[in-house]
């Protein structure tokens, strides 16, 4: 069967999920970065744009497809969880009540992002950010993180030919994650930004029917 | 008969003139709500036009404007500017005329608002903006006549539609506006007359004298065309002969590519220097100008053109249009013709050069139908709803409007005559609320009603929509230049930069240039001797040959012999009808034959190229599903040929109507043309900014968001008003599934399976034709998984990443 890519960071065993979430199997711990839940809403009350207003939903579709299958104990949501407070806040009534069937049973923590930097109306423990073992989960990778697990950047990469991906970028201090979200554009890993993050030998692992890797240095 | 106005007739009489029958008919007919004329080009058309507005304004008493004239080009704007000058200036009359058009100053514009001239030259986007003005009503109060020019180009596309919605709201403000429409010669006037007239008033269309038959002929070369390919390097000593013995010759070429490959050949064989030129959509305004200036100062023997040159100002000089590769269009290539020779009462010289074996055959229908003077052209279907949505939002940004008034105002319109009140409603909710099934903005709405009347919820809205003002498709460009200057090149798209690699070399503007790098959106070149370019791979527009000329082709094929074809076709030909049989307007043939190891088969539908692109993914789909391997296809205008690992034994349930339609509704969803067809309607409709800031920086991310808008439709809200519309657009166009079900009429599952044990002659040319489609799906994921690892091979990565031990953990997916 097509699966996952593991890799270690800091001694951890960690596997990054064909859907573009993380799991970490000792803690049955999954992670997931930039859901940007409520985005239509807020692009709407902010920017006159009516978009299909089903991202949520689509979003929380996956997620909870995941959660089904592998019965997390923990889950961390990695930052811009919801586009803005005020989005959060809006949530249709039926999505809540989804989230919140997902929560039960599970130790579910929001750390803050850029979009989201405040307590909002949902359960779940919120966060700066996480340390856990040797890593630490935070939502924009810091210049000298080690064992640095974060998102943000929404990071997509082509091999050259067949399309373009989101993409974990994956070196031996950090992890950077692709959005989750459903309506998420992406940062090419050829961004300066991105490429001044990430190691000499850094891997991309392209998301897709599996998980497939490649050398970073490729990709830009 | 209405006479001249004395100051008029002492101007003709100066000049030596006299006026045309069908100026004095427009001038006789001045009074009529709505007046459309047919005339030739060099039939001082625009005079005819332009004349009872003169005649009106000569003694001064009108105030504001009085007049506006459209056409489809800025340039033709400002020229109609010039020549209208001369009369004005050289009768003394106190008329002032303006342009207003993108190029015009904010100054100008503002000031244009205020104090109208009496005569206001624009486009249909500027008017649109126009309109969307709160002091648009002011503006036209007065308006007694508008102009459209070049009417039949208009009429063939959105933007003609936007005009004339746009026309409705003038004919409100202005309940006395007259229409006058101003054509070429089409197949069908009173199709272009329903769309200009105020329904349901009438609209008269009066003929100028067409003229003398265009003197036409394919082009004589020593050396047979091509197989296949579409460059006509075989026909360039001849080209050169012709263009030695005439003034100044125009040469057309149906996509920008092609333009740039002939002009780069022709200069290497250019030995005596000839001065010719390069024209067509892709290069920098600046070069254009350029060459526009230096071939009305008549420096130019040649120009090498795309259809950027179809329509325009009028070069004088011009006294030969070759056309190379076929014309795939009866109507424009006449239209073409009429680019030489514009003086009236003179022939147009034209000569049509085939770029290939099969295009002899349509080069030779296309002759006999523009010798039987047999036009072709599709009927227009209904009007398209993302113009009105796009109509819809322009209105609510000049003010507080009635949904019964604007209905009205929506029905005068010939392409809207027939739309239901449902359907305008579901655009009014659209615009409103985005429409969906699930009810989310009621909040955030963008249209609100307060005392029964329709505004902008946020006033600040109007800004980001007359942003988006507009129905042409944008495609993502990026600029090109040279390193270390400003001075732009052109422009090419954007997956074809993608595709390069610094050191490659690329022809643009008739240079062969090497790439060197991208910098912030713009690619950066530098000059490159070398003599063989990769070549660019522009877009540009591929024609679909219509659906007359399929047929009139298809007539050919049965005739008793081919002496009316060259010998070489004519042989070709013949042996097929030897070694299989000619395919026929009423039945499907289907031949099938082994090639390099594979099974081929080859469905001759004459469809023309989109749909046959079409019916090739819907087949290869169907095959996918009948365990028939499908590998790949080609499609060309008449045929789609498909290779896989197994052979087709029975065509006859591939071709099963209800399969195909069956596909067209379900599979089809999935695939690109369709959802290309999507972001072109929902930036029209207002659902996707052309201008949001975060798709500027790079196009590619437009793209994709566009696209996953889309596929959340499909799942969450199949029949949200995008989609209709959508799947209305997909009849025509790229996807062009009409043509498909005029081939499934005309055949009515008659299929006729010739198997052979090699290649057939008609087929043969398919085999060398460029173009060839993956399957994608499967394929593509696999091929993916495979370049993915072969890099992580190839980097030694794989070797030296600290790995996990052996018992990986997986996902089951």
């Amino acid at each position: 069967m097509n699966g996952g890519y593991s890799f270690t960071l800091s001694d951890r065993t960690l596997t990054a999920l064909p859907s573009g979430a993380l799991w970490w199997d000792a803690h049955r711990l999954l992670c997931v970065s930039d859901l940007h839940l409520c985005k239509s809403e807020r692009l709407a009350r902010r920017r006159g744009l009516m978009l299909p207003p089903y991202e949520t939903r689509e979003t929380l579709d996956r997620l909870g497809a995941l959660i089904d299958r592998l019965d997390p104990a923990q889950v961390i949501c990695l930052g811009d969880s919801f586009d803005d407070l005020d989005a959060a806040a809006a949530m249709d009534e039926a999505d809540t009540s989804r989230l919140c069937l997902m929560q039960a049973g599970r130790d579910w923590i929001w750390i803050e992002g850029n979009h989201d930097p405040g307590p909002m109306d949902v359960g779940g423990r919120h966060l700066n950010e996480l340390r856990q073992d040797s890593l630490i989960f935070r939502h924009i990778a810091t210049p000298h993180g080690s064992g640095e697990i974060s998102g943000h950047y929404h990071p997509k990469c082509s091999p050259g030919r067949g399309g373009t991906r989101p993409a974990f970028l994956i070196d031996c201090a950090r992890v950077i994650m692709p959005a989750f979200g459903a309506f998420t554009g992406g940062l090419r890993a050829t961004h300066p930004n991105l490429k001044a993050l990430m190691g000499p030998n850094a891997t991309a692992v392209l998301t897709g029917r599996r998980a497939m890797p490649m050398p970073f240095a490729a990709a830009c | 008969m209405r006479p001249l106005p004395p100051v008029f007739a002492d101007w003709f009489a100066s000049r030596g003139w006299s006026i045309h029958p069908h100026q004095q008919d427009m001038l006789d007919r001045a009074e009529a709500p709505a007046l459309l004329l047919i005339a030739p080009t060099g039939g001082g058309k625009t005079l005819a036009g332009f004349l009872p507005t003169l005649a009106e304004l000569a003694d001064g008493t009108h105030t504001g404007l009085h007049t506006l004239y459209v056409s489809p080009l800025k340039a033709l704007a400002a020229d109609i500017k010039r020549n209208l000058r001369t009369p004005v200036e050289d009768m003394d009359l106190p008329i002032r005329i303006e342009d207003r058009t993108g190029d015009t100053t904010a100054t100008q514009k503002k000031r244009q608002r205020a104090d109208p001239p009496h005569i206001l030259l624009t486009t249909p986007e500027s008017l649109a903006l126009l309109t969307s003005y709160e002091d648009a009503p002011r503006m036209f109060k007065g308006l007694q006549r508008i102009i459209v020019d070049e009417i039949h180009a208009l009429a063939e596309s959105k933007r003609g539609d936007q005009l004339m919605l746009a026309l409705g709201r003038l004919q409100k403000l202005a309940p006395g506006l007259r229409r006058v429409g101003l054509s070429a010669t089409v197949e069908n006037p009173q199709a272009i007359a329903d769309q200009l007239r105020c329904h349901p008033a009438p609209c008269e269309i009066l003929h100028a004298d067409p003229g003398p038959d265009p003197d036409i002929a394919m082009l004589q070369t020593e050396e047979a065309p091509p197989w296949a390919g579409g460059g006509a390097a075989y026909a360039i000593p001849a080209v050169l002969e012709q263009v030695r013995q005439h003034n100044t010759t125009l040469i057309f070429h149906n996509t920008r590519a092609q333009a740039e490959i002939f002009f780069h050949n022709l200069w290497l064989a250019n030995t005596d220097d000839l001065p010719i030129g390069i024209h067509h959509g892709s290069l920098a305004r600046e070069q254009r100008e350029r060459v526009e200036a230096a071939m009305v100062r008549g420096d130019l023997k040649a120009i090498v053109c795309t259809g950027s040159l179809d329509l325009g100002i009028d070069w004088g000089d011009v006294d030969l249009v070759i056309q190379i590769g076929a014309p795939k269009n009866v109507k424009r290539l006449v239209q073409r013709i009429g680019r030489a020779n514009h003086r009236y009462n003179a022939p147009s010289k034209a000569l049509l050069v085939p770029a290939n074996r099969f295009e002899v055959v349509e080069c030779v229908a296309a002759l006999e139908a523009v010798k039987a003077h047999d036009l072709d052209g599709d009927p227009k279907g209904p009007g398209p709803r993302d113009v009105l949505c796009q109509h819809i939002l322009i209105t609510a940004c000049a003010g507080p409007f009635d949904a019964d008034d604007l209905y009205t105002e929506v029905t005068t319109v010939g392409a809207f005559a027939a739309l239901t009140r449902v359907q305008f409603d579901d655009c009014l909710t659209f615009c409103a609320t985005g429409g969906y099934a699930l009810r989310a903005y009621d909040k955030w709405k963008r249209l609100k009603q307060t005392d029964g009347l329709w505004h902008l919820r946020d006033p600040r809205a109007s800004r980001n929509i007359r942003m988006n003002i507009g129905t042409i498709q944008d495609t993502d460009l990026v600029k090109v230049r040279y390193k270390g200057s400003y001075r732009p090149l052109g422009e090419i798209e954007e997956g074809f930069a993608a595709t390069l690699t610094p050191g490659d070399t690329f022809l643009i503007g008739g240079k062969i240039v090497r790439y060197d790098g991208l910098r912030e959106m713009t690619v950066e070149v530098t000059r490159d001797a070398a003599k063989k370019p990769k070549i660019a791979t522009f877009m540009g527009t591929k024609f679909a040959t219509s659906t007359q000329l399929s047929a009139r082709i298809l007539r050919m094929f049965q005739q008793t012999d081919y002496t009316n074809l060259p010998p070489h076709t004519a042989q070709w030909l013949d042996l097929q009808r030897g070694v299989s049989r000619m395919p026929q307007a009423g039945r499907i043939l289907v031949e099938s034959f082994p090639h390099d190891g594979r099974p081929h088969t080859v469905f001759y539908g004459f469809a023309g190229r989109n749909a046959m692109q079409t019916l090739g993914l819907l087949l290869t789909q169907r095959m996918e599903d009948l365990n028939l391997a499908p590998l790949g296809f080609v499609s060309t205008d008449y045929a789609t040929m498909i290779w896989g690992l197994e052979p087709v034994t029975d065509p006859e349930p591939l071709l099963d109507p209800a399969h195909l339609r069956q596909g067209f509704e379900t599979w089809l969803d999935g695939n690109a043309v369709m959802k290309k067809t999507f972001r072109y309607s929902a930036t029209i409709a207002g659902l996707i900014e052309r201008n949001l800031p975060q798709s500027r920086k790079t196009g590619r991310q437009a793209t994709f968001s566009s696209d996953i808008l889309y596929d959340t439709l499909v799942k969450y809200d199949p029949d949200h008003l995008m989609l209709q519309i959508t799947r209305e657009e997909a009849l025509r166009g790229l996807v062009d599934f009409g043509r498909i079900e005029e081939m499934l009429t005309r055949t009515k599952g008659r299929v006729d399976h010739v198997t052979r044990d090699r290649v057939t002659p008609l087929a043969a040319p398919l085999l060398l034709e460029a173009g060839r489609v993956t399957i994608a799906g499967e394929g593509r994921e696999r091929m993916l998984e495979e370049e993915t690892a072969r890099l992580m091979e190839a980097s030694g990565l794989n070797q030296i990443e600290v790995k996990p031990s052996k018992p990986q953990w997986r996902v089951g997916w």
